[in-house]
């Protein structure tokens, strides 16, 4: 296989973007990763997009941005995995490269919420779970999360105020973000006097859907230009995992098990283990994910990812870095987009372009994105020097 | 077309049957034709008692299109007596507060009415407290 590294990343602010469209948004990002990547042209588009055909009307995506960015002519494909779909694109980009059939693979992950307002939208988000048997019910995405904390806080006997570690972390991050959706700290008496959304679930424990549009150039090292600057990250492990599709068919609704064996084969493909890593960019869609993704991935045996966040593990200064640049929770979920914002923000560590939220020396990242509760999973491990 | 979607599902929605693996015994809901806990093919159809307890619930205030009218609604995952669980709402909640562990029955009520033209009613299971005094 063919070594594939990163060498160009483009990102808009994640927000209400009402005056822009899908393709424009699409664009923004597409020519800052070109541009950043120093004009090299790709052989292939993936694109990741969870909802486009229910909020846009818009289905066909891969041609029409291919299109839409001058592109026409290359090879062009959507890749659609619910919350995942970002990562599940970059994979595809990656595949496409380390099998030697395209030199060059462009990536974009893009999403647009605001083309339709209030219950249509979980209406839409609800065709990712199992039609038939989960959304029939009138079971949405976030009353799913709410089962979970619930069953948690139960078995594990946890209060619910553990859980504000999380929003906090990513608030104080996300003030360090230019493209965060929310750019200003909560404190913990924040969260806890916030009012309740789906019991226990807080509206600080649900991060935000909005628009947004990132991108990635990948390319075999041989094709960079001399003397390439910023440093181009290796991809260094990649791993797709799917599970039930709904969450009552797992037998162990608590233990995210398409988050573990991502993690574990994305980890043996790099020969690293989890805890050679610098930060962790994980899914904190909602912040129990975040703890269920802590312990998947290995950093909290189970029932006691909540202490990480208690003691405070996670922030910038912490043992283990999370959503470094924000999470989903401050920096905002733009769907299909987020899995590729999480690579870009990593990427950003990785070169030393994070700013204030630079982590000192950060050399290798793992980033995961998830499909519904888990349902798929799909895990990076980026690095940078030798 | 819809109305065939919720036709094909009537067995499940109204009564409950799944299947048995004829290999190792597993009870399965949904039916879902390869056993999970065997790998081998599972088509043999299982009437489930509707009896189990609650493993985790909420109340949904922001309900997808189509549910507005039943908001706020208590759904929750329900542990079947034979094993499988299942997604369901809560009904006939009345003053008695759910806990995990609550054992509840299926019942059949309304679960939607499509917004279409043709103003299609969608039925199927929900989930209600057995009470105390009942007799078993
Ligand atoms: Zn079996």
């Amino acid at each position: 296989m063919v070594e594939v590294v990163i060498a160009g990343i483009g990102q808009t602010r994640v927000e209400e973007h009402w005056a822009v469209s899908l393709r424009e948004l699409a664009f923004m990002a597409i020519e800052q990763a070109q541009l950043d990547a120093g004009g090299l042209q790709p052989q292939v588009l993936y694109v990741g997009n969870m909802l486009a055909p229910q909020l846009s009307h818009q289905a066909h995506l891969a041609t029409l941005l291919a299109d839409f960015a001058g592109l026409t002519g290359i090879e062009a494909a959507t890749v659609e995995a619910a919350g995942a779909s970002g990562g599940a694109a970059l994979r595809a980009g990656y595949l496409a490269v380390a099998s030697g059939q395209a030199d060059v693979a462009l990536v974009v992950g893009v999403e647009k919420f605001t083309d339709v307002v209030g219950s249509g939208v979980e209406a839409a988000l609800a065709t990712s779970s199992d039609g038939d048997y989960e959304a029939i019910h009138g079971l949405t995405s976030t009353a799913q999360a709410a089962l979970l904390m619930r069953r948690y806080m139960h078995e594990f006997n946890v209060p619910r105020q553990a859980f504000a570690g999380f929003p906090v972390t990513a608030h104080a991050n996300g003030a360090g973000n230019k493209n965060a959706m929310y750019q200003k700290a909560i404190t913990p008496e924040t969260y806890h006097k916030a009012g309740v959304v789906s019991d226990p679930l807080n509206m600080f424990d649900i991060a935000p859907n909005a628009d947004g549009a990132a991108a990635l150039v990948l390319a075999r090292p041989d094709v960079l230009p001399p003397h390439a600057s910023p440093l181009p990250v290796r991809i260094a492990g990649s791993s797709s995992v799917s599970d039930t599709l709904a969450l009552h068919d797992r037998n162990d609704p608590l233990s995210f098990q398409a988050a573990r064996l991502s993690v574990e084969r994305a980890c043996q493909r790099a020969r690293i283990s989890p805890l050679q890593v610098d930060l962790f960019e994980l899914y904190d869609l909602y912040s129990i994910y975040g703890v269920l993704s802590l312990e998947s991935a290995g950093f909290a045996q189970r029932g006691e990812g909540w202490k990480l966040v208690h003691d405070d593990h996670i922030s910038l200064k912490g043992t283990m870095p999370v959503s470094t640049m924000g999470g989903l929770k401050a920096r905002g979920n733009p769907g299909g987009a987020t899995g590729i914002y999480q690579v870009v923000e990593a990427v950003q560590q990785l070169r030393g372009q994070a700013g204030v939220n630079q982590i000192p020396e950060a050399r290798r990242a793992l980033v995961q994105c998830l499909g519904g509760p888990a349902a798929i999973a799909v895990t990076h491990v980026l690095e940078v020097g030798s | 077309m819809e109305i065939s979607r919720h036709w094909r599902l009537r067995k499940q929605r109204y009564s409950l049957v799944g299947e048995e693996c004829p290999h190792c015994k597993a009870k399965l809901f949904p039916p879902r034709d390869v056993c999970p806990e065997c790998g081998h093919e599972a088509k043999t159809l299982y009437n489930f008692s509707g009896r189990g307890k609650v493993y985790s619930y909420t109340t949904v205030y922001e309900p997808p299109a189509g549910y507005e009218e039943n908001a706020p609604y208590t759904v929750a995952l329900v542990k079947l007596d034979e094993g499988p669980m299942v997604t369901a709402q809560l009904t006939d909640l009345g003053d008695q507060p759910v806990e995990i562990g609550t054992p509840v029955e299926m019942v059949t009520r309304r679960l939607r009415q499509d917004g279409d033209e043709r103003g299609l009613i969608i039925y199927g299971y929900k989930f209600r407290p057995i009470l105390a005094s009942q007799p078993a």
